[in-house]
Formats: structure tokens, sequence, C-alpha cells
């Protein structure tokens, strides 16, 4: 299940590009940002962190015009990682969200002692990502409606599903069952967590068993896959969406690449296991850019909940 | 010959003591009594497996559960249960030979079984993918447990597999996704699913069957999120570390009913399922009986409520000091 679990290196810069040129050089990047590549002297006086190369394209992008972009390069569409909280503040009308279960703490059922001890890596990583774990669950409006929005993060443990997440989601699905609301659910993660064995596991069943009740009430659920979802997290709630939407060059399987490559001794197709390999196999219904996937979400649940529609719009 | 794993060299060498001993007498044709020499050894072997086999490490249950010897799904299909029926097919793509299925009678009582198998031999291995299910074996799962549904025939599903197949034309035909309709689909199923971990329950595979009423493992069967290798690989960078891995999961059946992540464990004979198979499928059926009839007794609305209760409680948590919600 947990087969990619915590890349050491960060997850956007991974994939099949290799690492970008020590400088910027293309004509192109140089007539679009023409103070970037004009020089060793005046790039050395730009401060560290304010800008981002693209390891797609290699264009540097000044921080804050990325973010403003919802962090997608603003030249090759590339899409960088963005936290959990970023994504819903750019899905959901302003002051609309309101978080459930913001207290959930994952806990060391299993006393489990590794290489390193559980508890410290939980620490370590609510310290670094400012998060309890790695899903944010809650209650907003995707323009006029109310959904149940839950978004993982990757940061948190390689986005990895423990007794938390899974709660955290089965919560949000029950209640969103309960209020007969739509749901959005975006993936991001590794897998399964290790380090609570058994009890991650079964939260796949967890989550698909209040997905199986949500979906009896004939109640829309958009699952969005983002880079990467994969493992126990694909083979559960993020594979049983009405909808399957992906984000563009996102990296989405079952097994890791490596595992398949060592078991099956076989060279892995081009594009294997992206976004765009898994529409034309039949998985994804549509693959929509991160700048355009709340516009895209209003129509779809515009279609989705069209026999709701009065009810919410009056609510 | 017989297959003895590490950790059973002692009683090993005091059967092949005891080999010898027997032979002897036919050998040497002398009047020397041995009686007494074979029941004391005779003794010692039986004292010698209670202890071995009282105290298995993780990783040894691991080792037995993949022991080569070890009864496979259609072993207890052709003792445990009679009258099987095998179907064949997903109705969509193939039949994955890696997923057995069909009718079958439990005493006589008519139900319908799903399970993994593996191979008992290379070639055998080949046909049966060592065990690890394509997409449409999981679908062909579904395809038979809908027609139990429809025909309201109880369920029982057989797990024994390293886990679902890491293979390029799964990922192509979307094993994930299999997998998960399984998992949502068996959660509505209004007749009674008992499940049986018989040896490997390996992560996301073996659950894909194993969304159940009941969920059942075998003493030396282990059920686990990850492989031990896996694990070790990951946790440790050394897949040498798997026994250290297979400890720190918790993945042994006395673990996981600690943890009440299972229902019940079945006892197996002294050594090992494969040491007695027909004692061994005689126990799963008084077992598999007994909880199908406990579950047949709840009404449908009800067993299904229960059966959402069950998986909806598993996972340990705690709560923080409580911040301010954030708003978006």
């Amino acid at each position: 299940m947990a087969t990619s679990f915590i890349p050491k290196r960060s997850i956007g810069l991974e994939g099949k590009e290799p690492p970008p040129p020590p400088e910027p050089k293309s004509a192109a990047g140089f007539i679009k940002k023409p103070k970037l590549g004009s020089g060793r002297a005046r790039k050395r006086e730009i401060p560290e962190g304010l800008w981002t190369k693209c390891p797609k394209c290699s264009t540097m992008i000044y921080d804050k015009e990325l973010d403003d972009n919802l962090k997608v390069c603003p030249r090759c569409s590339h899409h960088f990682p963005i936290g959990a909280r970023e994504r819903i503040h750019a899905l959901v009308e302003t002051c609309s969200f309101e978080e459930m279960d913001p207290q959930l703490i994952s806990v060391d059922i299993l006393g489990f002692t590794g290489v390193a001890a559980y508890a410290d890596k939980l620490e370590s990583y609510q310290r670094s990502t400012g998060l309890k774990d790695a899903v944010v669950t809650g209650i907003g409006r995707i323009g006029p409606y109310r959904v149940g929005l839950g978004v993982m993060d990757f940061s948190f443990l390689g986005g990895s599903m423990g007794s938390v997440v899974g709660e955290k989601l089965t919560h949000l699905i029950e209640s969103a069952t309960d209020k007969g609301l739509g749901l959005v659910i975006v993936s991001t993660s590794g897998g399964a967590r290790m380090y609570e064995g058994m009890f991650s596991l079964m939260q796949m069943a967890k989550t698909a068993a209040a997905l199986a009740y949500h979906a009896q009430s004939r109640l829309p659920y958009i699952s969005v896959l983002t880079h990467p979802t994969t493992a126990g997290v694909m083979a559960s709630f993020a594979t049983l969406g009405d909808l399957i939407i992906a984000e563009p060059g996102a990296m989405i399987g079952f097994a890791g690449p490596r595992v398949i490559k060592d078991t099956t001794q076989a060279e892995l197709p081009p594009g294997f296991q992206t976004a765009e390999f898994l529409q034309e196999r039949g998985l994804i219904d549509s693959i929509v850019s991160r700048k355009e996937m709340k516009e895209r979400l209003i129509q779809y649940l515009g279609f989705l909940l069209h026999s709701q529609r009065h009810g919410i719009a009056a609510s | 010959m017989k297959h003895y794993l590490d950790f059973e060299k002692p009683i090993q060498e005091l059967q092949r003591k005891l080999d010898e001993m027997r032979r002897h007498p036919q050998m040497h044709s002398l009047e020397i009594s041995l009686d007494d020499e074979v029941l004391q050894i005779e003794k010692k072997i039986a004292e010698t497996r209670r202890d071995v086999f009282s105290n298995l490490t993780a990783w040894q249950r691991v080792q037995m559960a993949r022991h080569p010897k070890r009864p496979y799904t259609l072993d207890y299909l052709g003792t445990t249960f009679s009258d099987f029926e095998e179907l064949h097919g997903d109705r969509a793509y193939s039949d994955d030979r890696a997923v057995v299925g069909g009718f079958a009678r439990l005493q006589g009582e008519p139900i319908l079984v799903v399970g993994t198998q593996k191979g008992r031999d290379t070639k055998e291995n080949i046909l049966r993918n060592f065990g690890s299910a394509h997409p449409e074996g999981y679908r062909k799962a579904l395809r038979l447990m809908r027609l139990a549904e429809k025909f309201q025939l109880p369920i029982v599903t057989l797990i024994d597999t390293a886990g679902a197949y890491p293979g390029i034309g799964a990922e192509e035909r979307h094993i994930a996704e299999a997998i998960a309709v399984n998992l949502r689909e068996m959660m509505l199923l209004s007749v009674p699913i008992v499940a049986v971990v018989l040896g490997e329950g390996g992560s996301g595979g073996a659950l894909g069957l194993g969304v159940a009423d009941r969920v059942l493992i075998l003493e030396n069967a282990y059920y686990s999120v990850i492989s031990p290798e896996g694990c070790a690989a990951i946790l440790w960078k050394d897949r040498s570390a798997a026994p250290k891995a297979a400890e720190a999961l918790k993945i042994t059946a006395k673990d996981l009913l600690e943890l009440k992540l299972v229902d019940e464990i079945v006892p197996e004979p002294l050594g090992g399922a494969h040491n007695d198979l027909p004692t061994m499928a005689e126990t799963l059926r008084v077992y598999l009986l007994r909880h199908l009839h406990e579950v047949e007794a709840v009404p449908p609305d009800a067993r299904l409520r229960q059966r959402y209760q069950k998986f909806r409680s598993f996972g340990h948590f705690d709560e923080a000091v409580p911040s301010p919600p954030e708003n978006g």
C-alpha cells in the first residue's frame, strides 16, 4: 500500500524531467523575463527564497507571482504542489468554509519504533507544516453550492492515510449524507500510513463504506486527483467519485513505478501512470487545470445537483 | 520430503533420530528393545513442537503463512466445503486464475465462495500469478458476490495473497478502482459475509475481499498494510530488516485480535495447517458455520448497520487543545 511513502525530495520536482539546468538560457525565457537571464552578477543579487525555478521549463518565477497563479507556472502551466489551506482558499467562497474536526491528531497506537519513532515524526511534521495531519475537511460553498470539501496535503507525511485522515474524511462524508450535500475530495497521497499498521488499511474500507451510503442517497461526489495520488488512497475513496477529475501531469497509480519495474522486469510505457495516460485508458473523466478547477467544479455540480438546485438556492 | 523452516530444525533433528531408531531393529535384527527410547524421543518431539510453535515470532508466523505446503483456497474447497462448482470470468476482460469462485456447500448449506489462489508449483504459479490478482480477479469476485446477493446465498471469502499484482496491465486496467469498488459494494450486500485470512493477508489486495460481517484469521496467518519486506525497505532502507518490520507492524493473528481488528482466531493443528489438513479443514468448517449462523440470525437491515459500524469504528486518534476554526 504505502509504496511511494515519504519521498526524499520535494514531490513537485520528481518525475521524468531531469533536474533543471543551472541557469535559464532559452531565448523565450530571456524575452519573457529579461531581468533574469541577463547575467550572473545580477542573479547573485536576487535574495534567496523569492524566486522559484520551474522544473519543467526552467523559467525563474517570482514567488508572489507563483502564489497568485495558484502555484501554476505562468509560462508552461507546470503544476507545483499546493498546500491544503491554499487550495481550499482557491476553491471556496470567502468566509464560507467551516472546518470540521480541526483538533484531531494521530496517536502512536502500535508503539511504532523503527528507524524513527512515529510520535517524533508526527511532532516534527506538525511543526513544519502547521497542520495537525494530512487532510483538512469542512463544509464550504463553491459558487452557489454548499458541499463537503476534503483536501489532502502531501507535505504532511506524504499525505499518508492513517486513522485521523480516515476519520476526518468519513465524518465529512457522513455529514454530507446527513445534510444532503455533494462532496468534493482533492487527493494527494503516497498511500496508507505504515506507522498505524492495519488501522491504516481499514481506513480504506471505512471511507469507502461512508461513500456507499452517500451514493445511495444519490448525492454527487467529485474526486479530484492531484500529484501524486497512489496506493491505498487510490484503492479507496479517490477512485469512487461519480466524476474523477485530475490535474494535468499528475502521477496517479496503485503500485509505485519502481515496484512495478522490479516485479515485472519490463520497461514502463511512456507517460505511464500520468493523468493523461489514465484518461486515455478510461479512468479519468476530465483533466482540469488548477486555474480552471473552481469554475469546472461549479459547472459539474450544476448538472449533478440540478434536481436539488432549487432547494440549495433557497437554503 | 517434508519441508522444514529454519526454526523447525530442533524438531527435524529429533525426527531424524527417531526415524533412524525405528529402522534400526530391521537393519541389525538385534534383540534389544528400543521401545523405551523411542517413547522418550517421541515425547521430546511433542514437547519441542509445543515449545517452538507456542513462541513463534511475527516473522516466523509470516514464514508459516508462506509455507510452500500450506493449504490454499482450493484445498479447503475440496475438504471444508463440498460440491464446489467453479464459475469463471469477469464478463468484461478475462478469467483471472489468481481468484477462484463459485457455488459450494458447507455441511449441505448452499453458499458462494470467492478466494485468492496460489500455485503449488512453478507451472501452476504462472497460471495463478502467485496468487496476486489483476483487476479482473476483483471484478470477477464482485460479479459473483452480486450473484449471491441476487439469489440470497451467504458469502465466504478466503484470503491468501501477498497483494494485488503490481504490473503494467494491472495499472492500465485500474486495479485500484477495482479494489475500491469492492470495498464500497461489499458494504451494501445484504447477505451474510464471512471472510477468512488463510495465509497471507497482503494489504489492499486482501482487503478487496475482506469487507465482511465477520473477519476470521488462521492462527499462523498474517494481515498487514504492507509486506514486512516493503516496510523494511522504506523505513529501514534494508529489506533484510523485515523481521523487525513484521514485529513493529503488529500483523499476527494474536496482535490483530488484541487490537480488535479481527473477530476470532481459527486454531491450527500443532506445527501448522499443512501438518494436518483434515483437522484444519474440519476446524474451519465448525468456525465458519458458527459465524455464518450468528450473522444469519440478524435481520438484514441490522446486519448492514452492524457491518458499517464494525468498519466505522476502526481507528485511534486524539483531540488536541481546540484552536479556533480557520475560515477560507
